[in-house]
């Protein structure tokens, strides 16, 4: 079970609150955990990466584990934490101005 | 029983406002999406619970909303706006090629007979159809593809497609306007298009009246006179009496030309109303006086309205999309404001009174006459 933390913004589009579960077959990597939320809130599609290119939108950012994972590869591997629910994984909406 | 029910979109969230025939209490319901752009919020014609609304942020996309019940409750549609095929280039700012990039929806526009159809115009320019409500959206490409778009470039919003007119006695007939491209039109539901922008002049563009390039801010249209057009150019007030054929200014008396948005009286199909705007680098009335200009014979004769309107220290804009007629039988008229004002006058613009004050910038306004 991996943890999410969602921006205001989607978890208002979602109706769900700041920590919703998702299930991910295998290790999972920003792009597993991204398909199943898109899959369980279809709502939120082409909100964190664009639905055409499916890159991460440029004012999201991925944060775990006390770091940045934004520029990671998508299939790369979520640490260890995330991956047993220890730790969330966080979809943060960028610091950009009021 | 009538009533009137005005769809605002703002900078924060939409807002739907509804009163009786005659205009004087309303009721305010919203915000809707709450902190999230809404360039555009609008009725199907044919349904007229049905609505439909772009909200966007720069954060987190663009997403299409549906209302089927008068906007009380709403339901996200299809937010997937792929262009077809190749997309190439348009000039950016500074003259050098930039590629097609979608940004969001300016606005969305309902066909006359069925809800479920609705077109959608995008940033970068394109036009797109949805014949399933707004589930799935496919590019009328022949429009961006048609020959000029390698020379289009963006106005200071964006280069975005911004207004839509269906033609209401020939459907296949659809007229868009482009900032910075111009107008155009096709005769076949979107298959060609052609430009139709002859007699327009621009600063700004090393050939003044190119046939594409020009900064048309928005168009409008009385439906018992589709091949009269009225457009509020980046400067001049135009009027076309050949379906865009060709286009004459009539500017007239006014204080000055620049402007941004543009409308006709419900039942006076000569009658015309602008928002003069100090100039293209100072967005807000001159001296500070905030007037609507109504010309009852198709320009060139302007009469200000200022009755109920700040007439002083008032520096606010008018944006494109924010002025709307109802179709009462005394014909209301509204505007917004970027500083949250929402005007009407349900005396056809001889008096104002706002209905609201303080809302976020207003980006749209449209208005829905009920039975």
């Amino acid at each position: 079970m991996i943890r999410v933390v969602l921006p205001a913004h989607l978890q208002t589009l979602a109706q769900v609150n700041r920590v919703i579960e998702v299930d991910v077959a295998g290790k999972p990597t920003q792009r597993s955990v991204i398909d199943a939320i898109e899959a369980r809130y279809p709502v939120l599609r082409g909100t964190i990466r664009d639905p055409v290119t499916q890159r991460r939108r440029p004012f999201v950012r991925f944060f775990a584990c006390e770091d940045d994972l934004s520029h990671q590869l998508p299939d790369a591997p979520l640490p260890d934490a995330v991956a047993i629910g220890a730790e969330p994984f966080f979809v943060i909406g960028a610091m950009a101005g009021g | 029983m009538t009533a009137v029910r005005v769809l605002v979109g703002t900078r924060k969230g939409a807002f739907v406002l509804t009163s009786d025939g005659k205009r004087k209490d309303w009721d305010i319901n919203g915000p809707h999406f709450g902190g999230w752009e809404i360039y555009h919020i609008t009725g199907s014609p044919a349904d007229p619970s049905r609505l439909y609304a772009s909200q966007s942020t720069g954060w987190f996309g663009q997403l299409i909303q549906r209302s089927d019940d008068g906007g009380a409750t709403w339901q996200p549609a299809g937010n997937q706006f792929e262009y077809d095929g190749v997309t190439g280039t348009h000039q950016w700012y500074d003259g050098t090629p930039h590629p097609w990039e979608f940004a969001r929806v300016w606005h969305l526009e309902p066909s006359l007979t069925d809800p479920d159809d609705v077109l959608a115009g995008v940033e970068d320019a394109a036009l797109f159809r949805s014949t399933d409500g707004g589930q799935n959206w496919h590019e009328l490409s022949g429009l961006r593809t048609h020959g000029s778009g390698a020379s289009w470039q963006p106005g200071a919003g964006g280069m975005c497609l911004h207004t839509i007119i269906v033609s209401p006695d020939n459907p296949e007939r659809i007229f868009t306007a482009i900032s910075a491209a111009g107008v155009f039109r096709t005769d076949d539901s979107g298959e060609t298009w052609r430009p139709m922008n002859r007699g327009l002049h621009s600063e700004g563009i090393p050939d003044d009246d190119a046939e594409v390039g020009h900064c048309v801010h928005s168009l409008a249209m009385h439906p018992s006179r589709p091949d009269v057009l009225y457009m509020q150019k980046h400067w001049d007030v135009m009027r076309s009496d050949d379906a865009g054929e060709s286009w004459v200014e009539v500017s007239g008396d006014l204080p000055t030309d620049f402007g941004f948005a543009i409308d006709v009286h419900a039942h006076e199909p000569q009658t015309v109303y602008v928002v003069p705007i100090t100039s293209d680098s100072e967005h807000f009335p001159p001296d500070g006086k905030l007037r609507v200009y109504r010309s009852r014979n198709g320009g060139n004769e302007w009469e200000p309205l200022t009755a109920g309107l700040p007439q002083s220290h008032c520096y606010v804009n008018v944006l494109r999309d924010a002025m709307a007629v109802d179709t009462l039988d005394s014909c209301g008229v509204y505007f917004g404001t970027t500083g949250g004002q929402v005007y009407m006058s349900a005396d056809a613009g001889d008096s104002w009174t706002p209905i609201l004050r303080d809302l976020p910038a207003v980006l749209s306004i449209e208005v829905q006459s009920l039975t």
